[in-house]
């Protein structure tokens, strides 16, 4: 059987480009890429046509930040819902943090974890390993065990590695394994259990403030380490202009820092939490308006790497309590694509520009195959609808958790379908695609 | 035609001026009654008042239930010690139990800031606010209010400070809410570890010296030193916060003559503020405590009745 991709603006994130292109797929690859007309399918062939017209066909999205919670915290998310949330929302692959029950420290975890994901047989599904064993910031984890097992790369997410000579020696054993070293970055003493943002709202609610320099002495230490080192360290979640600044800086003197930050960082504010919504706390903290400008400007500068999503589902045992007793996170598989695809109608970035935030760029800094659409590749495709018009509903989440802030925001722009491997994983309720 | 229109009190913020006003006023009719020999109208007869505090509190549990009393409405209270929060029950789940036995107003004391906006959003009964981690502790403002207009006769430009650990005191934060909407000059004042971030941002000036920051002043607020904060991180021993921060007769010369002094108790003698003081000409820290009965009541009759009722007895 082959597959027809027909009609459809291609949107190639490594040349930059957008081009009304057909694409064929057979045996779950990409056989073909060809201007529109020129395909000529004989007439014996068995064909299944997606017509995409007035669509947009980008490399499968790929998210390199999720919870998906499995194993032991499964009432708030499973692999396998997790994967129908993160097709859902236009992702064909994930790499899943390791702070679970047991914590993924070990062969037998991330074997775990896979297969799950292929129980789920839905996204591809790549586990992210501790730094240390049960992240305690203590001693390291197997790395190149892990890395034999499938693990993509190491985080202490959730924790900062506090110490500093721990982080430096992480960073250099990775390297031996081509392991990429993802850092969640926090003064913990500094942040003093505050549970949103240090500013004029935290003062107002009379709430425990995190300040941006809690955030921004960790950037600058892993800064320093890679520098030190030599070797690439990804600072995941970046929230705060300060930030922004000093990864800049640091690129600009060619130290091998990547970053990423997540949708709610660069639409929301610290004005979120004013009800006392516990759907608008997470770690780091919604900031200021002056750093989500400068979020904006780091990812149209090319600083910020990566959208990642940062997917924390909770259940309403975690969410719907006291604000400081509240969980920290949000999930965000679902609301990604419209939130960035909103920066690409602000004129922040193009739209290849951004899907390379999505795909490419995860993909490059993961060292995993997708985030390109080119023959003899895997079919891994999203389909978006740019122009669908839509209210995020508290219902309508695929993912078990419900805690999102953008409950009752209205979106435009959809995944319409999620293609991995040449297989459909989701298809929009709403799409009627002519077969 | 102005009606108060409110069911919950969860902080200054949602209050108008006429609000506060129309609350000052009927807590002005509410204190002859406090002066009476039998103290009690009928006001509220068979509406039931629940206070629950999470926290112990001697002042402001025993305030709101007198007022209740006097009301004759019908009290019940609950502590953090027997209630089934300590056998691990949500707030959320407290609260549905609360408002199954129905009743007209929970009164709230809780560790967490923003607490009793939570539960107003799960029951039908009113909700006040009797102070919520450290953000508001909208009664003590109100008396606060009351207490500053009944001595000076207006609160509209008047020069006030408060002093002490602004960042961690609801009382504060309420208190600038309310004495800015109502016009009055505001300083806050006390050692830089305790002014919160951003402060400007509350309409206020800071000035970090509390004899600068007394000069010429009608109203002095001393703020209490919670002791539990004394890990020496914020300040290093009460020795030296009473040295460099408390209020004493020598500092209180550069306010004006006929400054008062208030303090939301309990009073850490010899710490914040000296006995003498405490107890001298300018203190008017027990009138809070008596026109504290009066405004609960008041706040009681507005919520439950929104106004409705003329019979004040």
């Amino acid at each position: 059987m082959i597959t027809w991709v027909k009609g459809g603006e291609v949107v190639d994130p490594r040349r930059g480009t957008k081009r009304a292109l057909d694409i064929v797929i057979r045996k779950g690859k990409i056989e073909g890429i060809l201007p529109p007309g020129d395909f000529s399918p004989s007439s014996d062939t068995e064909l299944h046509i997606i017509d995409a017209s007035g669509m947009m066909v980008t490399p499968g999205l790929i998210d390199m930040h999720v919870h998906f919670r499995e194993p032991g915290e499964e009432y708030k998310e499973t692999i396998a819902s997790g994967s129908q949330a993160a097709a859902a929302g236009g992702f064909t692959a994930v790499a899943c943090m390791p702070n679970t029950n047991p914590i993924n420290d070990s062969r037998s975890v991330t074997e775990f974890v896979l297969e799950r994901a292929r129980k789920a047989n839905l996204v591809r599904v790549y586990p992210v390993a501790a730094i240390s064993k049960g992240l305690k910031g203590e001693s390291l984890t197997e790395f190149g065990d892990l890395k034999n097992a499938g693990a993509v790369a190491v985080s202490d997410d959730g924790r900062p590695v506090t110490n500093t000579e721990l982080m430096r020696r992480a960073i250099e054993y990775a390297w031996f394994f081509h392991l990429p070293v993802i850092s969640h970055c926090e003064d913990l003493d500094l942040s003093n259990k505050g549970v949103m943002h240090e500013g004029s709202i935290s003062t107002r609610l009379g709430l425990r403030g995190i300040p941006a320099a809690s955030e921004e002495i960790m950037v600058v230490r892993e800064i320093l380490l890679a520098k030190l080192t030599g070797y690439p360290v990804h600072i995941s979640h970046v929230s705060t202009e300060g930030s922004v600044k000093f990864i800049k800086q640091a690129k600009e003197e060619g130290i091998p820092v990547t970053a990423e930050t997540a949708p709610h960082y660069f639409s929301l504010d610290h004005t979120a939490v004013i009800d006392f919504d516990s759907n608008a706390k997470m770690y780091p903290p919604l900031r200021e308006p002056k750093d989500v400008e400068a979020l904006k400007r780091g990812l149209s500068e090319g600083v910020i790497d990566v959208i990642a999503t940062d997917h924390a589902p909770h259940s309403a045992l975690e969410k719907d309590v006291e604000f400081d007793k509240a969980a920290f996170g949000i999930i965000g598989l679902e609301t990604a694509l419209p939130l960035t695809l909103a920066l690409v109608r602000e004129g922040v970035m193009d739209l290849p520009m951004a899907i390379a935030k999505l795909s490419y760029n995860p993909a490059s800094i993961l060292n995993i195959k997708g985030g390109i659409i080119e023959e003899g590749k895997e079919a891994d495709l999203t389909i978006i609808d740019p122009n669908r018009e839509y209210v995020i509903k508290r219902d309508s989440f695929r993912s078990k958790g419900h805690n999102s802030p953008f409950i009752g925001f209205r979106m435009k722009g959809k995944a319409v379908i999620t293609m991995v491997g040449g297989r459909v994983v989701w298809k929009s309720d709403e799409l009627n695609p002519s077969s | 035609m102005y009606r108060f229109s409110h069911k919950d009190l969860l902080g200054m913020e949602q209050l108008s001026v006429s609000d506060i006003n129309m609350i000052l006023d009927t807590a002005d009719t509410f204190m002859e009654i406090s002066s009476r020999d039998i103290k009690k109208v009928p006001t509220l007869r068979g509406k039931s008042v629940i206070s629950f505090f999470y926290e112990p509190s001697t002042r402001t549990k025993a305030s709101f239930e007198m007022a209740a009393k006097r009301l004759s409405a019908d009290t019940i209270s609950l502590s953090a010690r027997d209630s089934s929060m300590v056998k691990g029950e949500t707030l959320i789940d407290t609260a549905r139990n609360l408002q199954a036995m129905n009743p007209d107003i929970i009164i709230l004391r809780h560790p967490s800031s923003g607490a009793p906006h939570l539960l107003a959003r799960y029951v039908d009964a009113g909700v006040i606010n009797a102070g919520d981690g450290t953000h508001e502790h909208p009664s003590q403002a109100l008396l606060d209010l009351f207490t500053i207009r009944k001595k000076k006769g207006r609160i509209k430009g008047l020069r006030v400070v408060i002093v002490g650990d602004i960042a961690h005191s609801r009382v504060a934060r309420s208190n600038i809410i309310g004495l800015r909407k109502m016009g009055a000059e505001l300083t806050i004042s006390g050692p830089p570890t305790m002014i919160p971030a951003d402060a400007e941002s509350l309409g206020v000036k800071v000035v970090l010296d509390p004899a600068k920051a007394l000069k010429g002043k009608d109203v002095i607020m001393i703020l209490r030193i919670q002791l539990e904060r004394q890990s020496g991180v914020l300040f290093p021993s009460l020795r030296e916060y009473s040295l460099v921060f408390g209020l004493n007769a020598e500092l209180t010369k550069g306010a004006k003559k006929d400054v008062i002094i208030m303090h939301p108790g309990p009073i850490n003698r010899g710490v914040e503020i000296t006995g003498d003081l405490a107890d001298g000409p300018s203190s008017v820290i027990l009138d809070q405590v008596r026109n504290g009965v009066a405004v609960r009541m008041a706040l009681l009759y507005l919520l439950i009745g929104g106004g409705r009722f003329d019979n004040l007895g």
